[in-house]
């Protein structure tokens, strides 16, 4: 299975919060100033309507969701989990 | 004072319903009172969220299963088991003519040891307190949003509360794994009095273009070190609300200092309430554009 970039649509689900300033993809969002803790939210729900995947509890963990690189990780994880189990 | 077991929360609205939810994760019997079914069915959904978020918003703890926790929670419109309730939470809106007539209903069904408090942003608890035949037995327990993240309250004594209602509080607080502070009563109290304005003077320069909404938050972020800032607050704790509030301080103080921002107002008319309605200052949009 080829690993596909995610990082695309994850920067510009992201542009729409962040006016002018333009995300590195290793930069902590929170930090940022744009948004606030409360916005880890959004991000759950995006990704698991974006991509079609489920975010388990063991998943919720800030450090998968502060920056565009751990993110796409957390998809590339989450959809290579779903093709195995599917493939199975 | 003894345990605290069951406690009745009035309202399923941001407040009520983060109030359910740490409630419940505490070990509480929580009933939780609304007008509807529709309303508590939301309400449930929003404890749900809150109890996956909460981790991730910085709870800690050992992780008990979300069945468990909603199971504590009855869900009613008819005031179900209030009269075994040891202590009620009321957070509606802040309309005292329909807070009158839940007081009136509260006094009915509860028995004469329940404590009330108020959970309002600017209404007088000593006003609440005359609406009851237990004004000793009635303070106000301003919680902060998000409710089950928050360790502090703002408590405010009305002219006849008790020391002993008082020591209740602090009691529930303490099971809460919270703290609270005590103030005398003053419409707005310490926190709204302050905040309102802040929030409303925020407004006011975005209405008149010296800023944008960003700008000003991050403004209080950066430079100040705040959380969040003054309209990310208004959107999570709900223009309307907001709205109600500084119209309180107004009619309270009869200062103009205190009067709503056009720019408030009207976005209240076109139903930008903020976080509860998808869009306020900011977009809580969860898809791509």
């Amino acid at each position: 299975m080829t690993t596909a970039d995610h990082k695309p649509q994850i920067l510009a689900f992201l542009a729409q919060f962040f006016g002018e300033h333009r995300l590195a993809e290793d930069e902590d969002i929170f930090a940022t100033g744009f948004v606030n803790s409360l916005f880890v939210m959004q991000l759950v729900l995006f990704v698991e309507g974006e991509f079609g995947i489920t975010v388990e509890d063991e998943d919720l963990e800030i450090g998968n969701f502060n920056t565009v690189l751990a993110l796409d990780a957390l998809v590339t994880r989450k959809r290579a989990v779903g093709a195995a189990d599917r493939s199975a | 004072m003894s345990e605290i077991h069951t406690v009745g929360v009035v309202g399923a609205g941001v407040m009520g319903t983060g109030l359910a939810q740490a409630l419940a994760q505490s070990g509480h019997r929580v009933l939780l009172v609304d007008r509807t079914e529709e309303i508590l069915e939301g309400a449930e959904r929003k404890i749900r969220e809150g109890l996956r978020f909460g981790r991730l918003l910085g709870a800690k703890g050992p992780r008990e299963d979300r069945d468990t926790v909603l199971k504590r929670i009855t869900f009613t419109t008819a005031y179900e088991g209030f009269e075994e309730a040891d202590f009620v939470i009321e957070n509606i809106t802040e309309d005292w003519g329909l807070k009158q007539g839940v007081y009136r209903r509260l006094d009915a069904v509860c028995p004469p040891r329940t404590v009330f408090a108020a959970n309002t942003s600017v209404i007088p608890i000593t006003r609440i307190g005359a609406a009851t035949s237990r004004p000793d037995r009635v303070l106000g327990m301003h919680f902060m949003n998000p409710v089950p993240m928050k360790p502090t309250v703002e408590m405010i004594r009305g002219h006849h509360t008790s020391a002993g209602t008082v020591d209740t509080a602090r009691t529930l607080l303490a099971q809460l794994g919270k703290e609270g502070i005590l103030v005398e009563d003053s419409p707005g109290f310490v926190t709204n009095r302050v905040l309102m304005l802040t929030v409303n003077e925020a407004v006011y320069l975005v209405h008149e273009g010296v800023a944008g909404a960003e700008e000003v938050d991050r403004i209080f972020k950066t430079c100040f070190g705040h959380t969040m800032g003054p309209l990310e607050t208004a959107d999570l704790i709900g223009l309307d609300t907001i709205l109600q509030s500084v119209e309180g301080l107004y009619a309270a103080f009869s200062d103009s200092k205190y009067r709503p921002c056009p720019l408030l107002v009207r976005m209240v008319d076109a139903g930008l309430l903020g976080r509860k309605s998808g869009q306020g200052f900011y977009s809580y949009a969860t898809t791509l554009a």
